[in-house]
């Protein structure tokens, strides 16, 4: 078992645990930085897969502006354990009986699938590489970028005229 | 490494986000495991391109690389709709002081 292989299940356990510690802990800020593990994991995920380009815009837009944005929203509105609102416990279990009996389906119907012979490849591959996803973005995929940059702009009204205070 | 540990590790993490969603009643504990679902489905298609690549990178050196423009344009997609998303959380809670999801239940009345 080489090097990547130890990562990938280092990465992947990380991963699992810290998303189950994102809905188990009772303090929401916990549950934040718990979630920001989740995120530098799945960086991590991306950078064995050679996608270097997205671990990095994952790291910057999710662990670092969106992540801060809740921060900051659980600060403003002074959250803590004490109100933090909870169901009955047999409402819990009937959610993570649900959640669970979806991952038993898809595990399942996943298994017997043929795909042991397909390789994810790892370490190589130059088409994450900024170089070769700059290319495509801005031949191929020039308009919905620039679709994109309306959606912010009107993400952007839209959050001044709900957040204002009238 | 094979696809199908990808594709187990991503039905995983979905499941979380999905238990999650329906086990909470901060509706920002709820926003946070929809960020955690997607973000599962991103970790897949990125597999699966990287999959693509494997099977076909020899004949066609630009195979999968849509896959990461499509991730590239989730993250975009989902980082508009967290700042609205957000936005209208602040409101809820102005309006009602708490961000309890059982206190918005006036449809059922």
């Amino acid at each position: 078992m080489g090097i990547t292989q130890v990562l990938f299940w280092i990465l992947s356990i990380m991963a699992i645990l810290s998303a189950i510690l994102v809905v188990i802990s009772k303090n929401p800020v916990h549950s934040v930085l718990w979630l920001i593990v989740v995120f530098v994991a799945i960086s991590g995920h991306y950078i064995l897969l050679n996608a270097q380009f997205l671990a990095i815009v994952n790291l910057i837009v999710y662990a670092g502006a969106i992540m801060v944005l809740f921060l900051f929203v659980f600060m403003l509105m002074n959250l803590n354990a004490e109100t933090e609102p909870q169901k009955n416990r047999w409402l819990k279990i009937a959610g993570v009986i649900a959640g669970g009996s979806l991952l038993l389906v898809l595990v399942a119907a996943l298994k017997k699938a043929d795909l042991k012979t397909q390789l994810a490849q790892m370490n190589t591959g130059d088409i994450g590489l900024i170089h070769n996803l700059g290319l495509s973005l801005f031949h191929d995929y020039v308009i919905p970028f620039e679709i994109s940059s309306v959606l912010f702009l009107s993400a952007m009204v839209g959050v001044v005229v709900i957040g204002k205070k009238d | 490494m094979p696809i199908n540990y990808y594709i187990f590790l991503a039905v995983t993490l979905f499941c979380i986000g999905v238990a999650g969603v329906l086990t909470r009643r901060n509706a920002i504990i709820i926003f946070m495991c929809v960020e955690l679902m997607l973000n599962a489905v991103n970790l897949l298609l990125v597999a699966f391109s990287k999959m693509q690549f494997h099977a076909l990178g020899a004949t066609r050196p630009q195979a999968g690389i849509d896959a990461q423009i499509f991730v590239f344009f989730i993250m975009v997609v989902a980082a508009a709709e967290v700042s609205v998303g957000l936005a209208v959380i602040v409101m809820m809670y102005r309006n009602t002081h708490s961000i309890d999801v059982n206190f918005l239940n006036r449809l059922k009345h």
